[in-house]
């Protein structure tokens, strides 16, 4: 996804990415809790109107579609790793419903959560330290996490069709 | 042709590396009082030039230079790796623990930011920190990988 923060660096000032910063590693310590965006603007310490628009400007994408985006990049590393069902992948990384869940996972990895989890199982773990995978952040099949599969179409289609930005 | 010789009488480790730094004192602090790490170098050149680096107080033969955006790079380029560290972008170190909880325990304590609490891996625990730029720096606690267990 190509982002044009050249449209919008302007509104948002280097002084304030540090607070952007603190709220978007909150999504990324506490992922798993009820955080909603008065709780992650309190955290930046701007209001919610203005958190939301900076952090687009600033990371191509809002703050809840980056909290999605974070859930399910945890699910994507338990799936590859951990012996749990997906119905407890879901609730651990944060989701409460499966439907929800299944459905977000399939449209951004491209595969269906068991899928994904039954091709690592073939594969084992990525010889990959997971706290680069981590920062990584993305869920994109060309990336992270594509043993023996080649890029194709589909493998990294914005969760709302055309992304936020350059609309 | 072997490589391995001739490799290891040209190159015989890795003794810099560089850290961005939006503020060298502050980031000197930060490696010196939160990390432990010692001061090895910190020479005024003039011009505003100041070089300042700090290593592991165990390994001196690999110092770390706390570099701020800065000529050479242009204006734009410097504001570029600015905001880059502002948004938490930028990575800079391994680092290497004898027990990452217990070093997670001690870290925050002393106030440092952590992006990943410990987290269990077929090869070890993790987490990740800030610095005060805000590069994240990892920190590795090492076991024998068995493939198996990642399965």
């Amino acid at each position: 996804m190509v982002l044009d923060e050249r449209r919008t660096r302007r509104a948002v000032p280097v002084e304030l990415l540090p607070h952007l910063r603190h709220a978007r590693d909150r999504i990324d310590r506490e992922y798993h809790a009820d955080l909603d965006l008065a709780a992650l603007a309190a955290t930046a310490g701007i209001s919610k109107f203005y958190f939301v628009r900076c952090f687009e400007a600033a990371y191509g994408e809002t703050p809840m579609r980056y909290l999605t985006r974070r859930r399910l990049e945890r699910a994507q590393d338990l799936l590859r790793l951990a012996n749990l069902t997906i119905t407890e992948v879901c609730m651990t990384v944060g989701f409460s419903s499966l439907g929800s869940f299944s459905a977000k996972f399939t449209r951004l990895v491209g595969e269906s959560p068991s899928a994904y989890r039954d091709r690592w199982a073939a594969h084992g773990g990525p010889r990959v330290p997971g706290c680069f995978l981590f920062m990584r952040g993305a869920l994109d099949l060309r990336g992270t996490a594509s043993p023996g599969r080649a890029a194709g179409p589909g493998c990294a289609i914005p969760e709302k069709p055309g992304g936020e930005l350059g609309q | 042709m072997n490589w391995g010789n001739s490799l290891g009488r040209m190159i015989t480790n890795v003794s810099l590396v560089t850290v961005w730094s939006l503020d060298q004192e502050r980031s000197r602090d930060f490696y010196v009082d939160k990390l432990g790490f010692v001061v090895n170098t910190d020479a005024v050149m003039g011009d505003g030039f100041r070089w300042i680096t700090v290593n592991h107080p165990d390994h001196p033969e690999l110092e770390i230079t706390l570099r701020p955006p800065g000529p050479p790079l242009d204006q734009e380029a410097a504001a570029f790796v600015r905001r880059e560290l502002g948004k938490g972008h930028l990575g800079a170190l391994g680092l290497q623990v004898d027990d990452c909880h217990k070093t997670f325990q001690e870290l925050s304590a002393k106030g440092v930011e952590f992006v990943q609490e410990p987290a269990d891996r077929p090869y070890g625990t993790e987490a990740i920190i800030r610095d005060d730029s805000g590069n994240w720096l990892v920190l590795v606690e090492k076991k024998e990988f068995r493939p198996l267990d990642a399965g």
